[in-house]
């Protein structure tokens, strides 16, 4: 009974997607305030419905209803209640249904947050996000419906594939499709304002935040994934330009570039078009990540060709959205006007820099990516195009783009001095200098040239992000206590630069010290062998059974010591899975911030006296993953500025006019 | 046998039925790649070898490098990769034996030739052309910075600053 609520929740939500997105638009079109006033209470129940959808679901999953198609393929009863939670958006329909989720979510929060939007607008940017949802309401309802029964119901399920059966996968989907889905809000209000016809300032300052929202989000879920790639499969990598990741990675550098050029139209008035086209150019590259991994595609031609309504679907949901959306710039965009003016070596100019470098490293990717896909469309030959492609190509526009983004915030509005401006870098030159200096030293030359320029970019993001900063609050120029208020007077926004900027050399440093420094060891090890890796001491004590929930295991134990001093217990697991018959590995990991030990066992040898251990070290690679985090909070700290807190233009214009006593702002 | 099966069942439920929307998961199972039995025992050597193994695809294996995948198939190249080395191939030698056999897409890093042209260009050609279009851009505006310097406001723009001038003040 609870699928088929779920099921007819999920009917009328198409049906309010309608209402949401046909009589606003008229309405906003003739100027009828009634009409437009449906956009708000539709978005609010489409909200509720899919809600209710998602929840039948998940409790389908939850009580292991295996009279349930999608419970019966990705679930068991015997799976780990966290995984029977997760396992809801694991798996291709359950997951479109938390996409759908995500999107009446953003819609509702511009429903009940967006007051001081103006009507039209707000109108028209619900009846946007209506009409995506129609798309992919449909898509569920006709190709990928998860609350399909099946008769006679099995008496278990196969169970979620185990390699998806962790923490660190169980949360990735969600904060991946936040931003994923978010970034049809800036999509939403570049068509609005396509069809007003206007962008200004304001704009900008609407579509700001949700950006914001979707870019942190988008930053985590990516960051999430590696992390799991890292620990999960093995061998310690921790990005492989797999199309799958490159599918996620395009929306992320197109959404910072589209974060960083709303700036210009907020700040400046200028880049206007520009930043329409970003948002379209972003959600649409959303959009073909979804096309990419739901259509079996990336697989080969072949597997599309054999179950095409899926793909096919979302290949006509594509064309819709990106199409309409570009033919409609192209009508639009020359009417907008040309807004502030700015010399090429001006703040703008900077921003203009990362714009095209970003877009470039876009469509780079986006090459890269579909070009063996492109070449066996034509029948002219396979090609593989894999990461020494993509670390040839992409890593010479990364760095220049870096190395710009820390001089980019001492350029003034309008016209700036850039001497000026790298004189104030002095102290972060000679850091780099210092840094580069030392590294070389230590590692006696070692590890290619490329190691040492990551490192200099690295200490040149992380220390000219504070230079900036201190400049701002005038460190060491006034009393410590006046820079302690300035501080705490800069805006938020401010402070989130800094801190994105700062941990993206975090994450930078991480990146390169374990491309280039990283250490590993390949042995069959008896119990009671020591094996040696960069200065430390890894003895194999024992190796047993353990039974876990769902999965047997053999666990090994191993002791760390480091100068014959004890540095830690590691216990790699090979864990078996009888429902899937699948083997997965539970790497250990030691890590002192500066540097992971990492174990990971794997078979037998053949007679089974031995195991094959794998002993890696990888120096400095916790950083990739805290200066993702980093960026995230950036983004979130940058979110909490006050000119975005909705409502609070109003206020002050009321208090202007004496109205009321001024707010204060709750910081 | 069972490795082979393992590795395709695992492509298949990871590339078929993919789980969650375009999240980062791979093709790949748990990566056993290099066994303690094939590693050289010249270290110069093995190094050379995993180098070289990173750069060729296990043509069984979705998006996998021999270096990193479990296949038998992977592993014969790695041996084959590693007796080549020990028969004292050049780096070059071995790509060149290895892509007589195997053919080009056997090289992760695609060769550049008439049908890999545009994949290798465009990236230079998109920065370049673009790079001349912000040029461009650019240039009018600096024509028009420069004129606006001289110019007296006129009254929109004398609005325009007027309302700026507000906007810092709320």
């Amino acid at each position: 009974m609870i699928p088929e609520l779920g099921h007819y929740a999920l009917v009328l939500a198409l049906f309010v997607a309608f209402v949401q997105a046909g009589p606003p638009l008229v309405g906003a079109a003739t100027r009828n305030a009634a009409w437009m006033s449906v956009a708000g209470p539709a978005a609010i129940a489409q909200m509720l419905l899919v809600l209710v959808a998602y929840g039948a679901l998940t409790w389908a999953h939850v009580v292991s209803d295996f009279s349930v198609q999608n419970v019966v393929q990705n679930s068991h009863s015997l799976k780990p209640m966290l995984y029977k939670v997760s396992g809801v958006w694991g798996n291709h329909e359950g997951s479109m249904v938390l996409w759908i989720v995500m999107l009446a979510v953003f819609g509702a929060a511009v429903a009940a947050f967006g007051r001081n939007l103006p009507p039209t607008l707000k109108a028209r940017v619900l009846a946007v996000q209506g009409l995506i949802g129609i798309g992919f309401l449909l898509f569920i309802l006709t190709t990928s419906n998860p609350f399909i029964r099946v008769v006679p119901a099995p008496l278990d399920g196969n169970d979620l594939n185990p390699l998806l059966q962790d923490p660190g996968l169980a949360f990735h989907p969600p904060f991946l499709y936040a931003g994923y889905v978010g970034f049809s809000m800036a999509f939403s209000f570049a068509v609005a304002a396509l069809i007003e016809g206007r962008v200004d300032p304001a704009w900008a300052r609407w579509v700001r935040p949700w950006t914001l929202a979707a870019w942190s989000t988008l930053t985590m879920g990516i960051a999430l994934g590696s992390w799991w790639a890292y620990y999960e499969l093995g061998w310690g990598g921790w990005w492989y330009w797999d199309p799958v990741e490159n599918a996620s990675f395009m929306p992320w550098l197109a959404g910072t570039a589209l974060l960083h050029s709303a700036i210009v139209v907020e700040k400046r008035d200028a880049l206007k078009s520009w930043t329409i086209l970003l948002a379209i150019v972003t959600f649409s590259l959303s959009l073909m990540g979804t096309f990419l991994v739901r259509s079996g595609i990336l697989t080969s031609v072949h597997a599309f060709a054999v179950d095409p309504a899926r793909g096919a679907f979302i290949l006509v949901l594509l064309a819709i959205a990106t199409g309409g959306s570009l033919l409609l710039y192209s009508l639009r965009a020359p009417a907008l006007k040309a807004g502030g003016l700015f010399a090429p070596v001006s703040r703008e100019g900077a921003l203009v820099l990362n714009n095209l470098l970003l877009s470039t490293a876009t469509a780079t990717v986006f090459i890269g990516t579909l070009y063996p896909l492109f070449l066996d469309i034509l029948k002219a030959g396979k090609v593989s195009v894999g990461p020494p492609f993509f670390n040839a190509t992409f890593v010479p526009i990364a760095i220049p783009l870096v190395a710009a983004m820390v001089v980019g915030p001492f350029l003034s509005w309008k016209r700036a001095d850039l001497g000026a401006a790298l004189t104030r870098l002095w102290v972060a030159g000679v850091v780099v200098v210092v840094c580069v200096a030392v590294t070389a030293y230590v590692t006696a030359g070692g590890g290619p040239l490329l190691a040492l320029v990551g490192v200099a970019l690295a200490a040149w993001a992380i220390v000219g992000s504070l230079v900036e900063f201190a400049e701002r609050i005038r460190l060491f120029r006034v009393p410590l206590a006046d820079s302690w208020t300035r501080a705490v007077h800069l805006p938020r926004s401010a402070w989130g630069m800094t801190i994105a900027h700062a941990f993206l050399g975090v994450s930078i440093m991480g990146m390169t010290a374990t491309s280039a420094w990283q250490s590993e060891r390949i042995d069959s090890m008896r119990p009671g062998q020591t094996a040696s890796l960069a200065g430390y001491d890894f003895r194999f004590d024992s190796v047993g059974p353990v039974a876990g929930e769902n999965y047997k295991a053999d666990r090994a134990i191993f002791t760390v010591t480091k100068d014959g001093q004890p540095v830690a217990t590691l216990t790699p697991e090979r864990r078996s899975y009888p429902v899937t018959r699948m083997t997965t590995t539970e790497s250990a990991i030691h890590t002192t911030l500066f540097s992971d030990l990492y174990i990971a066992l794997g078979d037998p040898t053949q007679n089974g006296t031995a195991w094959i251990v794998r002993i890696y070290h990888h120096p400095m690679v916790p950083w990739i993953w805290i200066g993702g985090v980093g960026m995230m909070l950036g983004g979130l700290v940058s979110l909490t500025d006050r000119r975005f807190r909705i409502g609070a233009p109003e206020r002050r214009r009321a208090a202007k006019a004496g109205l009321v006593p001024p707010a204060q702002p709750a910081e | 046998m069972r490795t082979i099966a393992r590795a395709c069942a695992l492509s298949l439920a990871l590339g078929l039925t993919p789980l969650a929307l375009t999240s980062l998961v791979l093709p790949v199972g748990p990566a056993w790649a290099v066994q303690p039995d094939e590693v050289l025992a010249d270290p110069a050597l093995e190094a050379r070898a995993r180098d070289i193994s990173k750069d060729l695809r296990c043509l069984v294996c979705q998006n996998q490098s021999i270096d990193d995948s479990n296949a038998p198939l992977a592993r014969d190249l790695r041996v084959l990769v590693r007796e080549r080395l020990k028969a004292g191939d050049s780096d070059a030698g071995v790509m060149t034996y290895v892509t007589d056999r195997y053919g080009d897409y056997v090289l992760l890093r695609p060769p550049f030739k008439a049908t890999t042209l545009v994949l290798w260009v465009a990236p230079f050609a998109i920065l370049l052309l673009g790079g001349l279009a912000t040029a461009l851009f650019l240039r009018g505006r600096r024509g028009a910075t420069a004129e606006a310097d001289t110019a007296p406001l006129t009254e929109d723009e004398r609005r325009r600053l007027d309302a700026l001038l507000r906007k810092d003040d709320l």
